[in-house]
């Protein structure tokens, strides 16, 4: 009954409408898909689409919709299912290379949820470090993402979701809060402990069409200790944050690592596996968040180190990137910074992790010389 | 085409029940009219390029509406979106437009000479005239669902078809994404501008896609006819001025379309229309006339009035602040224009304008003496 893209093409062709005439103006733009997308490659993939209908005009509208930013480098372009990743490669390989640091096509992903392989981390000091995180996101094969999933899919992602997580017992016990029948109650206590997520304002995230239908089939679930934390059909499938106040991110990633393979456990005994591949990972929405989708950070705080005029440099060398502590994009208060793992893609699991609790030490303890009045220059780490 | 998110092969292998949508907090015109099993018989269909039942009420879905305002929470993709999906737009079109039947016939009149009178608002009152309305190309899909082809040649058209245009119709086109800023500047200062929608009514029927490619503004030199290109329609026409000469302004209208109209039908691409339809656009609101004749008028006692509202349903008007849809007024000035749309033709619905403020502004006037209006109020038109 749907008729095809040959169908389609014709009927702008009939109209003398040639790729040429398709093509999007990027003249403005600064995005890794802007970069990438010459006409020739348009004119290529514009006759392809994936089993599920998705096309190049699905991927890219966020990035000709959103031309960017002179100092922040977005992505520009989304999955719209697991098969976007192969059927637009030859606009997304590029894409993933410059996002990740020279990934290439031909890479093998580590994936590594082992968390007894982690040295040290349970004692971060937590006279500075005031709380820990992991997070990632899943994608669940066999329906298509955010971007292009329809009601009924979305519903179905819901409800499996609500299935796996229930069953869960012990210290991950815990209860589902659909959106769109939150109690006000309930509402201000999820808002009281930060773990409400709200309609996606981003034109970033609009534009690719993921705030469809809100808030039907969206919801967030999280233990009755409030340490473990899953939201339901946001930016991905699934996000999965495991948290806690202090510095024991080993216990974090414990929680983290336990609770993830539990949950994969459920959902792969209904039948419904993760999406994963050897070369990508973990396949998820947004380009930049494949492999492992993993952002492990701390709120830290350096109010001398942050002033230091090698900060940049020795965030840069250990891998690592501040935030403000309201998260992407917001600025730092008082001194006290998110610091987190830069990598998602060619390291897994364990080694990102590794690299935050490393890193974190280190930076604590050159905040501790600069607070003697002490220099830090033989603690400079080399490129990790 | 087809800019991808609700054509998902895979949704027809749920069931309608998990596939429809939750509408139970929404109130708009679609929301009323769309039940399951109207969905079910639609949600397998699709014009022939490629539109759906699920394009058609995105912006419904996403946006449940106001417990004080309806919207229509539909839009159409292409012309034959009216055609298709009749099954749902039939009963929108009746409740939105009075009751208009499928087999109503819409009458379409553009000879200006048939409005008596409307040169004479008293200017005292009377600030300016303005009469709107718009076009869609026939060919090409609407914004909701156009590409970006079909709208550089929407644009490259309406470029061809305005530039050819003299005498009082003289005028340049300013493309929104190469504009200067003197030329911003002034258009500002003029009111002419407009800008990447806003409001999530448009920006969820996908009418923002690829902004501000192949967007622009034309004005006379005059700067008293206006047209928009590729906003919420192909072409948005306006003709305007101060004061209160609204036949001057209508006149010009019905020329202005007339000349862009011809220029259009030698490319072969004439305006969509049908004779139950009367002129095709975006929103199943605007269909018939498109047209909202208006002015800006105080009325500061009248306003205050209690019959006021009454008056306005009587003569077929409604108000808005000065600022347009949705904004309030300011020091006692309205804009006043048509309720109607369809079923009604152009020079039908700017008479009910010239002779509904005529009246009007005799009120404020009596009531500016303390006089009583109660002999005054119309009956309903």
């Amino acid at each position: 009954m749907q008729c095809s893209l040959h169908e389609l093409h014709n009927v702008l062709t009939e109209l003398g409408l040639s790729a040429e005439e398709e093509y999007p103006d990027l003249s403005q733009h600064n995005n890794h898909m802007a970069k990438v997308l010459t006409l020739d490659m348009y004119r290529r993939l514009r006759d392809r689409a994936t089993p599920s209908g998705f096309t190049i005009d699905g991927v890219i509208q966020t990035g000709v919709d959103n031309p960017g930013h002179p100092f922040i480098m977005t992505v520009g372009c989304v999955a719209g299912d697991e098969e976007t990743y192969e059927v637009f490669k030859e606009l997304l390989d590029p894409v993933i290379s410059d996002r990740h640091g020279g990934y290439k096509p031909t890479d093998k992903h580590k994936t590594d949820l082992n968390s007894n392989n982690l040295k040290g981390g349970d004692d971060l000091d937590p006279n500075y470090v005031l709380s820990s995180r992991v997070r990632t996101g899943r994608s669940i094969r066999g329906f298509c993402l955010p971007p292009h999933c329809s009601r009924g899919e979305r519903r179905a992602v819901e409800t499996l979701s609500i299935e796996a997580l229930a069953s869960l017992t012990g210290d991950l016990k815990g209860k589902y809060y659909a959106l769109k029948n939150m109690t006000d109650a309930e509402q201000q206590q999820l808002i009281d402990d930060h773990f409400l997520f709200d309609k996606p304002v981003s034109p970033l995230l609009l534009a690719s069409g993921m705030a469809r239908d809100w808030p039907d089939a969206r919801g967030i679930w999280h233990n009755d200790n409030k340490t473990f934390l899953v939201w339901v059909n946001e930016e991905d499938h699934l996000r999965v944050i495991s948290m806690q106040k202090g510095g024991n991110m080993k216990e974090v990633f414990n929680r983290f690592c336990t609770g993830l393979t539990k949950i994969e456990t459920l959902f792969k005994e209904r039948g419904h596996a993760f999406m994963w591949n050897e070369h990508l990972g973990y396949v998820l929405t947004c380009p930049s968040n494949l492999g492992t989708g993993l952002r492990a950070g701390v709120h830290v705080k350096l109010p001398n180190m942050s002033k230091n005029a090698k900060f940049e440099e020795i965030l840069k060398r250990l891998r690592l990137q501040k935030r403000g502590t309201g998260g992407v994009d917001t600025a730092a208060v008082g001194g006290v910074f998110d610091i987190s793992n830069a990598d998602r893609l060619g390291f897994s699991e364990v080694e990102l992790v590794q690299m935050v609790v490393d890193g974190i030490k280190l930076l604590i303890e050159m905040e501790k010389r600069l607070e003697k009045g002490q220099s830090i220059d033989d603690l400079m780490p080399a490129q990790k | 085409m087809p800019f991808g998110n609700t054509h998902n092969n895979f949704k027809l292998n749920y069931k309608v029940e998990e596939e429809y949508p939750d509408l139970s907090k929404h109130n708009n015109h679609m929301a009323k009219v769309l039940t399951k099993e109207i969905y079910g018989k639609l949600r397998d269909k699709q014009t022939p390029s490629g539109y759906t039942v699920d394009d058609v009420i995105q912006t419904g879905v996403d946006n449940p509406g106001h417990p004080f305002i309806m919207t229509v929470g539909c839009v159409a993709g292409d012309e034959e979106s009216y055609e298709v999906f009749k099954d749902l737009l039939d009963p929108v079109i009746c409740d939105r437009h009075g009751g208009y039947k499928p087999t109503d016939k819409h009458k379409t009149d553009l000879n200006f000479e048939n409005l008596k009178g409307g040169d004479d608002l008293d200017p005292n009152y009377v600030l300016s005239s303005r009469v709107r309305t718009g076009r869609s190309i026939k060919g090409f899909t609407l914004p909701p669902h156009n590409s970006r082809g079909e709208r550089r040649l929407i644009e490259k058209l309406s470029v061809e078809a305005l530039t050819s245009l003299d005498g009082e119709f003289k005028g340049k086109y300013y493309p929104l994404k190469s504009m200067t800023d003197a030329e911003q500047e002034q258009l500002i200062a003029d009111h002419f501008l407009f800008d990447k929608p806003v409001s999530p009514l448009l920006t969820c029927a996908g009418m923002a896609r690829d902004w501000p490619d192949a967007r622009g503004i034309w004005h006379n030199d005059n700067k008293t006819f206006l047209v928009w290109v590729n906003e919420e329609d192909h072409l948005r026409v306006i003709s305007m001025q101060k004061g209160g000469n609204m036949r001057e302004v209508f006149r010009r209208f019905c020329v202005g379309l007339g000349k862009i109209e011809e220029i259009f039908k030698k490319h072969n691409h004439g305006f969509m229309w049908n004779e139950h339809l009367g002129y095709i656009l975006t929103c199943p609101s605007n269909l018939g006339t498109g047209l909202r004749g208006g002015v800006h008028v105080k009325l500061p006692k009248l306003s205050t009035h209690p019959k006021f509202e009454e008056i306005l349903t009587r003569l077929r008007l409604q108000k808005r602040g000065t600022g347009g849809v949705d904004t309030a007024s300011v020091g006692g000035v309205f804009d006043i224009s048509n309720a109607d749309r369809l079923g009604s033709s152009e020079v039908e619905q700017v008479q009910l304008v010239v002779d509904g403020v005529k009246l009007m502004v005799e009120m404020e006037k009596k009531l500016e003496k303390g006089e009583a209006i109660d002999s005054m109020i119309p009956s309903q038109k």
